[in-house]
């Protein structure tokens, strides 16, 4: 690992300062991410701003009925936190469905939103990654792509975004507060990762400067009845090949309310806004769940090693579907 | 019968601790943390080394800069091809001299510019820290002219070879015109299997400690066989034999992958020959996967004839594997097939490709481990064939003889095992029609697999010295994978001797103990156990004369094999002194006897029982799945192993060695393969994150049991426990996904896109 400079600043203003004086300084979070890409000589950074000392613990009630996250709150504590439990049921099940109890535990918010793609090319510098070395190729083409994406993928590349919370929070609209020396800014979680483009580099609307201080959850009365559902390939401890963060209402047989987001289809957790459209409003049934999943996947762009997914997709929607419309199914 | 075949109740004999679940002597070691392992010894001025791993398959090195990791504070040195001091080559392989197998490449690291595989080190940093040797080693820049390679198994399956046959494995053979027979089956199966390259991930990754004090060397590391290691590395560095000493009392797992020598033992012994320093080398996981050989994927066919009634008229089974073009094992694929079935014809082949890869080498169960997952699903693919319950079809088949060459088996008892295994598992509940049991949105499915793997003892030179105090010494270089090596020579020596557990310490891991069996083919225990039976014997007959030169004693006129140990000494009924007052009367404070036999004595033995014998361990899976009806996802939902393993001389660890087998076979199932890319040669999945190691949720729990029947030609009747567990398992899986789908799963592991 490269040598660097540590840094633990006590309050947001001087992270924020550390970080724009230094065009080579890093955020850290619980480091379950940053360090691992640091050991492989992939994050080269020159100083590292440790952030988990910052205030921003909590998880605070809003006016209102939504909540407010801070940035370094633990992915343990938020999964284990009371009002998650009851009210977004869907997140605390997403954070519990990753990784390991110790990487939970040591995994902040902000860091996960932040979590780099599994890509093992972008893992291996003798690997051509235009994500690692814009410009360099993509191995992952026509190489193992078995865990890759099939949405909204470009022909520079290909990387999922492995995240389990981010899939959940897209679901719920949360919304997203960075701070920087230029002052605070709100992004929608939906719009905050960015597809690859020609660009795969540049992975959310965040600046390299910019500190995630808290993600915010809009009140939302449908959601204490949602679910997430990650498939993968062992029973724990494996990144979701396909997964579904799903809420629905239903009254008299018709959707009155309906949210679905996918993970690990896409550079970004992927919002099913085509296959919301297609639910609301019409009838809470196997065939119609089926319609919603296969508009929402007719664009799916496939190659040999994960064209299963598609597949896989579809099975997944309509299954945690059914399982939200009739309350079965989930042993 | 219940209690016959209880897992921890032992037989009750007149034996005192053999068969009983006894705690491991090094457990508090382990769990505390005082036991220290390879890389956790220090030496004043040690120093640090980390490997430059190749990034082509093959090549010359054009120009290597190691201006960078030069500059970097806290380097020693760097070295190259183009300053390494030289090693001699690996030794020719002879069957004269076990040792000489013990190469895991024939390459001799940082001699030449070439590049025989994607990872073969190319440098080596060594450093003050293991960081900064880290760091350094990622500034090496290495230029390469790159030369064609043949890196990818599944294409370069045309242009296999013939496996050549050797004195223990052959290679082929025929039992009359199965082709013929095949076409004439009025039932047949013709399945083509495949199955991917493995790894051990043993829990320690290898790491040595090399010293050098003038032409001695002294190296820590957790090896499966010291005498190898040793005998290796005085060859390589052109010292004798006695100036090595190989330290090993501790192994964190082993598996195969630490049979052999490979890179990094040579390459730390020649940075601290090079650097006048004690030199640390520990592996990362990756540095593991780089350059510590794996199971060799294999392409199978499988084709069965049968008549109507479910009698085998034909069997075929042919596979093609892989070595590599600087080494490799060739793998006794269709091994089970010569033993399993009473086929009236049988065609066997196996071949093998070579490729630019590191070479592969034995992991768990080589050969019967991945040629059982074959034979065992087409058994199963038949008996759906005929409609025939799968354990009657195996049954009907059961050979009395073996089927190969009509040799007789010391011992076998399938038979039962599938009966008492069926009736505890619950077998009878089983509806044959695929995908008719369910549970929710989980479709349940039951299989059926044999488990078989041949059991083989190797020499061991052991001495016991019994002091007059009461305190046994058991002194031999035998190697502690965590299997509890130590733990049932004590019990062993402690029933033999008539003294209690406690008594008795046994001493391993030391290649200045006498000489003990590796730690592979499932050898070890009862290669020791004979040992220690011979020099047990001869202890107690020199107790015995002493005894008896004095007037008084009441074991005068005694022979040894009237007596009964126990209690201390040697009795007749009730009559008997112990070795305490023996010792006293002839005024001496201890007796020590040597046990064994000689390398030549063993192998004329050896060979002569194969010419009349076939003996193994064996056993039956049963298993039960669960398959998610709309993801395809698997999960193991039961398991039930019964063995037929000769005497099991601890039921705890032996317990522990069937389950472990079990966990790592479910692996290799479900989610165990290590993707090299067909383009480039290089292992993809280099970790424990991406490479799928089962987890505890993946695994119910696992009962084994056992027929506790001893052989009548092995040493105290045990037969090896540490394979038989994994052969078979993954075809029991693939049965049961079939039973509970319709879904035949050919190609492992079963993921769930291959359910869809
Ligand atoms: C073996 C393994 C298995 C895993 N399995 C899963 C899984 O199944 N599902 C899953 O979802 N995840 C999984 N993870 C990933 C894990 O969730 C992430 O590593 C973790 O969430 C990252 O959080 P962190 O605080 O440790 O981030 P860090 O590693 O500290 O940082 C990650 C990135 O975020 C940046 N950063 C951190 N905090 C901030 C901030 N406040 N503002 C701006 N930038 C910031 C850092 O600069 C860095 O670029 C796994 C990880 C490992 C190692
Ligand atoms: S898919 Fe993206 S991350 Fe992976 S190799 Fe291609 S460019 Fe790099």
């Amino acid at each position: 690992m490269k040598p660097f400079a540590y840094v633990k600043p006590a309050d947001v203003a001087g992270a924020v300062r550390a970080v724009s004086d230094e065009p080579g300084a890093k955020f850290l979070g619980g480091g379950t991410n940053l360090v691992d890409l640091m050991r492989e000589g992939v994050e080269r950074p020159d100083t590292v701003v440790d952030v988990t000392g910052l205030p921003l613990d909590t998880v605070d009630q809003l006016p209102g009925g939504g909540l407010r996250i801070g940035a370094m709150v633990r992915n343990s504590s938020l999964a284990a936190d009371e009002r998650v439990r009851a009210r977004y049921p869907m997140l605390s099940q997403a954070i519990l469905a990753g990784a390991s109890a110790q990487l939970r535990n040591m995994a902040t918010v902000g860091g996960n939103l932040l979590q780099r793609t599994r890509c093992p090319y972008f893992y291996d510098p003798a690997a051509a990654c235009n994500k690692r070395e814009p410009g360099g190729g993509c191995d992952a083409l026509g190489g193992f792509n078995r865990s890759h994406a099939v949405l909204g993928v470009s022909g520079s590349c290909i990387a999922a975004h492995p995240s389990d919370m981010c899939v959940a929070l897209a679901a719920l609209d949360a919304v997203i507060e960075v701070e920087s020396v230029r002052g605070t800014r709100r992004i929608p979680m939906t719009g905050f990762h960015r597809l690859p483009g020609d660009t795969p580099e540049i992975e959310t609307e965040l600046a390299p400067d910019e500190l995630v201080t808290a993600v915010e959850l809009p009140p939302a009365p449908f959601a204490a009845r949602s679910r997430y559902r990650k498939v993968r390939d062992r029973a724990s401890y494996a990144f979701a090949l396909v997964s579904v963060a799903a809420a629905l209402e239903v009254r008299d047989g018709a959707v009155t309310a309906a949210r679905l987001a996918l993970g690990g289809l896409a550079a970004k957790p992927w919002r099913a806004h085509e296959a919301e459209r297609i639910l609301l409003g019409g009838p809470a049934s196997e065939e119609s769940f089926a319609r919603a999943a296969e508009a929402e996947l007719a664009g799916a762009d496939v190659r040999p090693g994960n064209a299963f997914k598609v597949h896989l997709a579809r099975a997944t929607i309509v299954a945690t579907l059914r399982e939200l419309n009739t309350g079965k199914g989930t042993a | 019968m219940t209690t016959k075949y209880a897992e921890t109740e032992p037989r009750q004999d007149a034996v005192k601790h053999v068969g009983r679940p006894v705690d491991r002597v090094d457990g508090r070691a382990k769990t505390t943390g005082e036991a220290r392992y390879a890389a956790e010894h220090r030496y004043p001025g040690m120093a640090h080394a980390a490997l430059v791993h190749a990034t082509v398959a093959r090549g010359r090195i054009e120009a290597v800069d190691t201006e960078a990791a030069r500059a970097v504070p806290g380097v020693i040195e760097v070295l190259t091809h183009e300053n390494a001091p030289a090693m001699k080559p690996a030794p020719k392989t002879s069957l004269m001299n076990l040792s000489s197998l013990a190469s895991g490449t024939t390459v001799s690291y940082l001699a030449t510019d070439e590049v025989h595989w994607n990872g073969q080190p190319v440098a080596v940093v060594v450093a003050e820290t293991p960081e900064t040797a880290r760091h350094a080693a990622s500034l090496v820049r290495v230029a390469y002219r790159e030369l064609p390679a043949v890196v990818d198994f599944a294409a370069e399956e045309p242009n296999a070879s013939p496996q050549k046959s050797s004195v223990l494995q052959p290679a082929g053979g025929d039992k009359g015109d199965a082709v013929a027979a095949l076409a004439a089956a009025p039932v047949s199966v013709d399945l083509r299997f495949t199955t991917p390259p493995e790894h051990h991930n043993a829990m320690e990754p290898h790491a040595t400690i090399a010293v050098w004090d003038g032409d001695r060397l002294t190296v820590h590391e957790g090896t499966q066989n010291i005498a190898w290691l040793r005998a290796h590395l005085a060859q390589r560095f052109g010292i004798p034999e006695r100036a090595v000493r190989v330290l090993s009392p501790y192994v964190g797992g082993g598996f195969g992958g630490k049979g052999f020598v490979w890179a990094g033992t040579l390459l730390a012994v020649l940075a601290a020959r090079a650097t006048a320093r004690p030199v640390r080398l520990a592996l990362t996981r990756e540095g593991v996967y780089r350059t510590v050989g794996g199971r060799t994927p294999t392409v199978q066919r499988v084709a069965l004839g049968a008549d109507g009634d479910g009698d085998l008229t034909a069997l075929i089974h042919t596979s093609v594997a892989m070595t590599a073009r600087i080494g490799g094992m060739p793998e006794g694929v269709v091994s089970s097939s010569r033993h399993l079935y009473d086929a009236a014809t049988i065609h066997l082949r196996q071949r093998l490709v070579r490729l630019d890869l590191l070479a592969n080498t034995a992991m768990r169960a080589p050969g019967d481990s991945v040629g059982s997952f074959a034979l065992e699903s087409a058994m199963d693919e038949l008996a759906c064939e005929l409609g025939i319950d799968p354990i009657e079809l195996r049954r009907r088949n059961e050979p009395e003889r073996n089927p190969m060459d009509g040799k007789r088996f010391t011992h076998r008892m399938l038979r039962e095992a599938y009966e008492v295994g069926a009736e505890r598992f619950g077998w009878r509940e089983r509806d044959p029609r695929p995908g008719s049991m369910r549970d929710g949105r989980w479709l349940v499915g039951m299989g059926v697999a044999t488990a078989y793997h041949p059991s083989l003892t190797m020499p061991a030179d052991v001495t016991v010295r019994l002091a007059a105090d009461g305190a046994v010494v058991v002194r031999c270089a035998l190697q502690e994978i965590g299997v509890g090596a130590a733990t049932v020579q004590a019990q062993i020596t402690a029933d033999e001797l008539g003294v209690p557990l406690e008594a008795v310490r046994v001493e391993i891991g030391d290649s200045e103990l006498p000489a003990g069996p590796g730690a592979g083919g499932s050898a070890q225990t009862a290669g020791a156990a004979a040992g220690v039976l011979d020099a047990c014997r001869k202890l107690k007959e020199s107790a015995l004369a002493l005894a008896r030169r004095a007037p008084d004693s009441p074991l005068r006129g005694r022979r040894l094999d009237d007596l009964e140990a126990r209690d201390g000494g040697l009795y007749h009924g009730g009559r008997g002194e112990t070795y305490a007052a023996i010792l006293a009367r002839a005024g001496r404070d201890h007796l020590e006897a040597g046990g064994g036999t000689g390398m030549l004595k063993f192998l004329a033995k050896t060979l002569n029982e194969r010419r009349r014998w076939v003996k193994a361990a064996s056993g039956a899976h049963f298993c039960e799945v669960r398959v998610d009806r709309d993801t395809g996802e698997v999960r193991v939902s039961r398991w039930l192993g019964m063995f037929d393993v000769g005497r099991v001389i601890n039921a705890k660890t032996a317990a522990g060695q069937l389950r472990g087998g079990i966990v790592m076979g479910i692996g290799m199932a479900l989610t165990e393969a290590t993707q090299v890319d067909p383009r480039t040669g290089r292992i993809m999945n280099p970790s424990l994150s991406e490479y799928h190691v089962p987890v505890h949720a993946d695994i119910p729990r696992i009962d084994v049991h056992w027929l506790d029947e001893p052989d009548p030609t092995m040493p105290l009747g045990l037969l090896g426990i540490g394979e038989v567990g994994i052969t078979g398992v993954a075809a029991a899986v693939a049965n049961a996904v079939r039973h509970a789908t319709g879904k035949r799963v050919l190609d492992l592991p079963i993921t769930l896109d291959k359910l869809l």
